[in-house]
């Protein structure tokens, strides 16, 4: 697929659109995205659980079915190994779908079909077949959702060579890299955040692809570097503008994918501004923030002016009391202390033992 | 029909006689004593049609019409083989002959067949799968989940178990509830026979029956054949002197070769004289010497090519 690769920045994760621009939320963005492949490519089709029922997976897929038909837009078993090796199977003989789960929980019942057979696929053959599906998967935050349905398991699948994984925060960013994992020849687990579903932002209505592997510079600041994924890019915004009106500038990276992962615009920032913090949706203990970390430290740690620290979920399940949800998820609060913490700009108070 | 059969016995037999060398450095789950059912189901396929197979796919990729020398060179590691050394005895595959590949996850190519039926639906061409498979498989959620979807979609797939009645070491009386297998399948309201997959030519019959069926747009059609394996779970030796399986047992299936009853068959009835089938077995010999020869004259791949293929 030819499609332009978009030049465009979005130099903010949120807010209104520049003056003139066209405006879509994050769901028109992945919705418009599904249209668009579709209508371009016969190959393309849609599956998952209640993709053609009214909710239409939080609005994403609405009109899909009645547009395209029930033969390429269709509601599955709830047998997600299955359902992910019959995908794979598609693949194989000259399809591209796109299959759609309404939490990211539900990917472990699938992990077998994911790990053993789309990430090998391609490798294990010499590369004489490969597997172009998309995964797209939702992770939320709040609501008593509890611990399983809310998980965010990217860094399960960031440590499997042969898939990619890729965490849009914006709706520019949804609209292009879903067209992107389409037209791509590997598997690529697609993780929206639910909460973003609701924000608007610029988004072109031509289409046009964000290549997968290369982050954005958020906001340009020279203090620290935030490496804010998905929804905490959001946070890291809100941080930034509390932070300076303290006179503390913060650069903030949306890496966008995650695997493969742009090292250099991190390593470049770190250089810059000698400080690392990163945000993730995820858990700390061996988390992406755990990998991104563990690299600047091998290829930049000499402009390092102070520890790395990772903001992520406490290391425990997801509880469901909102008292207990405070605690575990992270907030832009979280990334203003952390920042002040690294600058000597706080009292040095011993680390939330979450944290 | 008897040259392929040959051909998988032979392959097969070769790979034994190899690999005792340890320069074969890949485990080999064989065929030997199956072999009238991937003869009987991939005579009646065509070139494009697909197939998923399993760890014990020899026989499916020689019936399916796959090169034996880029097999063995494969089994040797070679730059040559089908995958460039990256697959192995256990990891094959042919898209030019509709071979989705070979999963060693027992249970993990059910759902590619069903996957690429459903392509050959949507695109509106007549290709059937066939997804072969073991008594094992059953006991897993993918072989349940594709029989439904596949019935609840009437997709061209035809299921072909293999049941040799052990699962590495576990019989089957030890693992299913039910031991009937075909009539699982029929919960899922497919049609369903059980055969005697030691009977080349009943297979094939069935097996025609039912591709004819998938073809023409009636949905999937499963097929259990009971057959044995000769050799142990993995490697070239019989492990019924390590006590896996009764002596016995598989004394009796040895004499119920599906070769060997194919090649009485045809004496008795006088379709290929015993002149004839010297001579094909002259002939599969000399093709499996030049598979042997040039597996192991073929190159090495290189190391880097190790970070190549990822994506």
């Amino acid at each position: 697929m030819d499609l332009p690769v978009d030049k465009v920045e979005s130099t903010r994760a949120s807010g209104p659109a520049a003056e003139g621009k066209r405006t879509r939320t994050y769901r028109e963005a992945l919705r418009e995205a599904l249209a668009q492949a579709m209508e371009r490519d016969s190959r393309v089709f849609v599956a998952g659980q209640g993709v053609d029922d009214p909710g239409a997976v939080f609005g994403t897929t609405k009109g899909l079915a009645e547009r395209f038909g029930r033969q390429r837009v269709f509601d599955t078993p709830i047998a997600e190994n299955g359902i992910t090796g019959i995908m794979i199977g598609a693949a194989l003989a000259g399809m591209r779908p796109v299959l759609v789960h309404m939490r990211m929980d539900f990917l472990p019942m699938s992990m077998d079909q994911i790990v053993n057979h789309a990430a090998k696929w391609r490798f294990m053959f010499g590369g004489r077949v490969n597997v172009p599906l998309t995964i797209r998967c939702i992770i939320g935050r709040g609501w008593g959702a509890a611990a399983q349905h809310s998980q965010s398991l990217q860094a399960l699948f960031v440590h499997i060579p042969g898939l990619k994984v890729v965490m849009p925060s914006t709706p520019y960013d949804a609209k292009g890299l879903l067209l992107a994992s389409i037209a791509d020849e590997n598997p690529v687990i697609f993780v929206e955040h639910r909460w973003l579903f609701d924000q608007s932002g610029y988004v072109p209505e031509e289409e046009y692809v964000i290549p997968i592997g290369k982050g954005v510079i958020r906001r340009k600041g020279r203090d620290a570097t935030v490496v804010a994924i998905s929804h905490m890019a959001y946070e890291a915004c809100k941080a930034a503008e509390s932070l300076e009106k303290d006179g503390i500038d913060i650069e903030i990276i949306d890496p966008r994918s995650l695997s493969p992962l742009d090292d250099e615009l991190i390593f470049d920032s770190v250089k810059k501004t000698g400080r690392l913090i990163i945000a993730d949706t995820g858990w700390k203990n061996c988390g992406v923030g755990a990998e991104i970390a563990a690299r600047v430290a091998s290829d930049a740690l000499g402009y390092l002016k102070a520890p790395i620290r990772r903001i992520a979920t406490a290391d425990t399940p997801t509880p469901c009391s909102f008292e207990l949800e405070k605690e575990f998820y992270p907030s832009s609060e979280d990334i203003i202390f952390t920042v002040k913490e690294l600058l000597n700009k706080s009292p040095l108070s011993p680390q939330p033992y979450r944290r | 029909m008897y040259l392929l059969m040959l051909r998988i016995r032979k392959f097969e037999e070769k790979v034994v006689e190899l690999y005792p060398a340890q320069d074969m450095r890949s485990p080999v789950h064989l065929y030997i004593g199956h072999e009238a059912i991937a003869t009987g189901v991939c005579l009646n396929l065509r070139k494009d049609d697909y197939v998923s197979s399993n760890h014990r796919g020899h026989g499916h990729c020689i019936a399916k019409g796959m090169d034996m020398r880029l097999m063995l060179a494969e089994f040797y590691g070679k730059k040559t083989g089908y995958c460039k050394g990256k697959g192995g005895s256990m990891h094959l595959v042919d898209p030019e002959n509709g071979v989705l590949g070979t999963s060693a996850i027992v249970g993990g190519g059910l759902p590619l067949a069903v996957g690429a039926a459903l392509a050959s639906v949507m695109q509106g061409n007549e290709r059937v799968s066939v997804a072969f498979f073991g008594d094992g498989a059953v006991d897993e959620g993918s072989f349940h989940e594709s029989l439904n979807f596949a019935s609840l979609k009437k997709l061209p797939v035809v299921f072909v178990c293999e049941n040799n009645f052990y699962a590495t070491n576990s019989h089957q009386s030890a693992r299913h509830s039910n031991n009937d297998i075909a009539c699982l399948a029929e919960g899922y309201m497919m049609p369903s026979v059980c055969v005697d997959g030691n009977d080349v030519i009943t297979v094939f019959e069935t097996a025609r029956n039912a591709i004819n069926r998938a073809r023409s747009g009636k949905g999937p059609t499963f097929m259990e054949c009971r057959t044995y394996r000769w050799k142990a779970h993995v490697g070239p030796d019989c492990d019924v002197e390590k006590g896996c399986r009764p002596r016995e047992e598989l004394d009796q299936w040895v004499k119920r070769c599906p070769v060997k009853r194919f090649r009485e068959l045809l004496l008795d009835e006088n379709v290929l004289p015993e002149s004839e089938m010297l001579e094909l077995a002259r002939q599969v010999d000399e093709e499996i010497e030049e598979a042997v020869i040039f597996a192991k004259n073929s190159p090495l791949p290189s190391p880097t090519e190790l970070y190549e293929d990822v994506y």
